[in-house]
């Protein structure tokens, strides 16, 4: 036994040096190839602005091209050469761009830029660790991610161009090379770009599901848990349930188009050739990525609903209306999400009882959303709201959330949906829903935590800025989208001038690219407070926002370990604002119910009779003084 | 400066351990979406399906990987009483019968290319043997690169505390592609 004993304390010496505080860290450590949780939570943020800054140009030259599909562009053949050859964006080109975007935004953006984000930073700050379960694994998640983002952009630099086969790469325009340009080497890009992206979302959310379950400060029991945390935790498990099946999906796909093997193909002919491949299905494709695809959505905007849950709940000065329905509603719509992914093939000859049966699954989600929903609204009712840009970008989410939620329930409508499948209908619901929303839950967290990963404020009259032309913006590019959908016009269709019905909405499509201008130029406010207010932004006090969560009771100067000393003890859950008979209307969830005798109440303590006891004897020693009630 | 205590200490290790499992449930999900593939596939016409007798060869690996899971949890008890030479023999004889898995497993594809059974198939049913045994050959592959690092550490002399975590980890992970082989050797079957 002898020897065990000497060897505890070899690890414990070795562990002792490797996380000194005082350690000299170098430049690559520090801001490159850095194990700190806030460091690559910052790598995350800002690696998924710059993409989020590119798919917004490329939606921007799409919607050039819609908005004015007969007119010549000169300046475009300078940027884009062959792409826009003469000024107008050539047809293979513009699907690129379509497929680029959504890949980009749906997961570069929307998957790490927000989770890898806020779920780096937030996870450990507000559960009280010094860092997550693996900061090695979590290090090697954010430059998979960085490689995944390389590799889609070097697309833009092949001769064919990137993958063109709209984000869901249906196969057979994914699965064989030559069915068009961008089903080259596009493709393949767009598949070995992908294959990191998933390494690096699985290998984060395995990190954010031990961290949480493993890693809680003492008295953080799972239901003291900001909302936040909640939707961090479930959002990675809807990862480690979703992404492997993707993985399969596209392993299937690479055996496809590289070694003749035919799962998803059958009955082909190319340029008058016919292919030797049969008996494959591409509904298998559909199956399999839709099992994903649709989680995916989740993953995307229940981060966004977390964060809006605890910046509502901070601003409105109000605890959060219904805690335990938002955690139960998370978990309704974690569980959901994967047993409705058949309402994206209602049109492929799907059983039309199957089809009665994710129509009903999908309605049923419209519950927990709509208990989301009226909490956040509830929360805001009658609170002493302050009006933050963080504050109007959540408000902002849960206008967005109810315009798109709305349209979800025609679409999830197996027989509305004959109609209004790939029609603008969808452009809108999605991009309103899930697109919007999440980017706004996205923009909400950062104005929020700003100070506490630079230790600086933004700027509030930018920020406002910010919001109402973005806001203003989104609504005047996706609202007009319902009426087109409406009509029938087709998604992904590179000019509406072929045909006759679609001819009346070209001065829409005009309209929808010049708001599309709008919102972008509107970014260009975030962009400058963002990285000026990194340099020179005014600094931040330790708590500015008053908040309770335990994030801020760490120094301004992020130290490696967050806490200079030892980790704080929580003892109270993070939502008392404005309690009853408390001096100020916050109360930390590091103070503990002795330091707060004149504002707790009964169920405080969890039928604990010792503090029960205590606090009866406290209330009977100190009576509530009388006030001049009677003056009215 | 920042004292961090054992138990501080051994929450990191358990935090660490519990990722193994969570790669376990994705792992897992990446097989029920293959053979839910299957599943899907097959159903879709009567001229699909397995068709074909499953080589012999699999049943030997079977055996074999069952073996090597009772080779593998006595390397994780020896380690645990401190008795390392034997440790050791048992982490190179699981190592061994890892490998002679991986023959079995070429074998059997070789069986099945004699039957005509080729990956390049018009019927993927027959293709998806390829990809449920090669998906499963990848995680053998993995997990004896475990073994090796388990190994190593005895060899090294790491802190007993790291030992047990390896070996925890490594035997964990061992004993899940077990049952996922024989999950996936019982679904073929059934689909014979």
């Amino acid at each position: 036994m002898a020897s065990t004993a000497i060897h505890d304390t070899a690890v414990l010496h070795h562990h002792d040096h490797g996380h000194d505080g005082h350690h000299k860290e170098n430049f690559i450590t520090k801001y490159i190839f850095s194990q700190d949780h806030k460091m690559i939570a910052k790598q995350f943020l800002i690696t998924g602005i710059i993409m989020a800054v590119i798919a917004m140009v490329i939606s921007v030259l799409f919607r050039l091209q819609l908005g004015w599909p007969d007119k010549t562009f000169p300046l475009l053949e300078t940027f884009l050469g062959g792409w826009a050859e003469g000024g107008r964006i050539k047809p293979d080109f513009y699907l690129a761009l379509v497929t680029i975007h959504g890949t980009m935004m749906v997961f570069f953006v929307l998957t790490a830029g927000l989770s890898g984000t806020f779920s780096n930073l937030l996870i450990p700050l507000q559960l009280g660790a010094r860092d997550m379960a693996s900061p090695f694994l979590n290090m090697l998640s954010y430059w998979f991610f960085f490689t995944a983002c390389v590799i889609m952009m070097a697309s833009f630099f092949t001769a064919t161009g990137p993958a063109s086969a709209g984000w869901t790469v249906y196969p057979p325009l994914s699965a064989l090379p030559k069915a068009i340009s961008g089903s080259g080497i596009g493709m393949t890009l767009w598949l070995v770009s992908m294959t990191f992206f998933i390494a690096s979302s699985l290998i984060g959310a395995l990190n954010y599901i031990s961290t949480v379950l493993n890693m809680r400060t003492k008295g953080m029991d799972m239901w003291k848990m900001p909302l936040t945390i909640w939707a961090f935790f479930l959002t990675a498990i809807i990862g480690v349930l979703s992404f492997p099946v993707l993985v399969s999906a596209v392993v299937l796909l690479i055996f496809d188009r590289s070694f003749g093997t035919s799962f998803y193909l059958s009955d082909i002919v190319i340029a008058g050739q016919v292919l030797p491949n049969q008996g494959g299905s591409p509904i298998l494709w559909e199956h399999l990525f839709w099992f994903l695809g649709h989680p995916e959505v989740y993953i995307v905007i229940m981060p966004a609903l977390g964060i809006t849950s605890e910046v509502i709940a901070t601003n409105s000065r109000k605890p959060i209306f219904g805690y335990h329905a938002m955690v139960y509603s998370l978990i309704g719509i974690t569980v959901l999400s994967f047993i409705v992914w058949g309402h994206h093939m209602f049109v492929t000859g799907m059983n039309p009882f199957l089809g009665g049966v994710f129509m009903i699954t999908t309605l049923i989600i419209a519950v927990p959303s709509a208990v989301k929903t009226f909490n956040y609204l509830a929360t805001l009712w009658r609170g002493n709201i302050r009006f933050t840009p963080a504050m109007l970008f959540a408000i902002g989410l849960v206008s967005f959330f109810i315009s798109g939620g709305l349209t979800g329930i025609f679409l999830g409508n197996a027989a509305l949906d004959i109609n209004l499948h790939d029609t603008y209908f969808v452009v809108a619901h999605f991009h309103l829903v899930m697109g919007s929303a999440a980017i706004f839950g996205m923009l909400c967290g950062v104005y929020h935590w700003f100070p506490k990963m630079f230790g600086r404020l933004m700027d509030e009259k930018l920020g406002y800025l910010h919001f109402w032309l973005t806001f203003i913006g989104a609504y005047l590019v996706f609202f007009p989208m319902h009426f087109m959908g409406l009509d029938g016009v087709p998604r992904r269709y590179y000019a509406f001038t072929e045909f006759e019905f679609m001819k009346e909405w070209l001065t829409v499509n005009t309209f929808i690219t010049w708001a599309a201008i709008l919102s972008a130029l509107a970014q260009v406010a975030f962009l400058w407070n963002f990285f000026y207010s990194i340099f020179y932004g005014k600094k931040s006090s330790q708590n500015p926002w008053q908040s309770n969560t335990i994030e801020w009771t760490t120094p301004v100067e992020r130290i490696h370990g967050n806490w200079p000393g030892e980790i704080p003890t929580v003892y109270r859950w993070p939502y008392d604002y404005s309690k009853p008979g408390h001096h100020e209307d916050f109360i930390s969830q590091v103070t503990p119910f002795s330091e707060t005798m004149s504002s707790n109440l009964p169920h405080d303590f969890e039928g604990n009779p010792e503090a029960e006891r205590i606090q009866e004897e406290w209330i009977k020693n100190n009576p509530v003084p009388q006030k001049a009630t009677e003056e009215v | 400066m920042r004292q961090i205590s054992s138990e501080q200490y051994k929450q990191n290790l358990k935090a660490k351990k519990f990722l193994i499992w969570l790669f376990i449930i994705s792992s897992f999900m990446m097989f029920a979406a293959l053979t839910s593939g299957f599943i899907v596939y097959t159903a879709g016409s009567a001229e699909r399906g397995l068709k074909t007798i499953l080589p012999q060869a699999f049943k030997y690996s079977s055996a074999v990987i069952i073996i090597s899971s009772i080779t593998m949890h006595l390397a994780y008890l020896s380690g645990k009483r401190l008795q390392f030479s034997k440790q050791k023999l048992y982490l190179i004889i699981t190592i061994s019968l890892g490998f002679l898995f991986t023959y079995f497993q070429f074998s059997a594809w070789q069986t099945l290319t004699e039957q005509g059974v080729f990956f390049v198939n018009y019927n993927a049913s027959q293709s998806f043997v390829y990809i449920f045994s090669g998906a499963h050959l990848v995680h053998i592959l993995a997990g004896i690169i475990m073994l090796f690092f388990a190994l190593a550490g005895v060899y090294q002399n790491i802190p007993q505390v790291r030992n047990i975590f390896r070996l925890e980890v490594s035997s964990i992970f061992w004993h899940f592609i077990d049952i996922l082989w024989i999950y996936l050797y019982v679904f073929l079957l059934l689909n014979q």
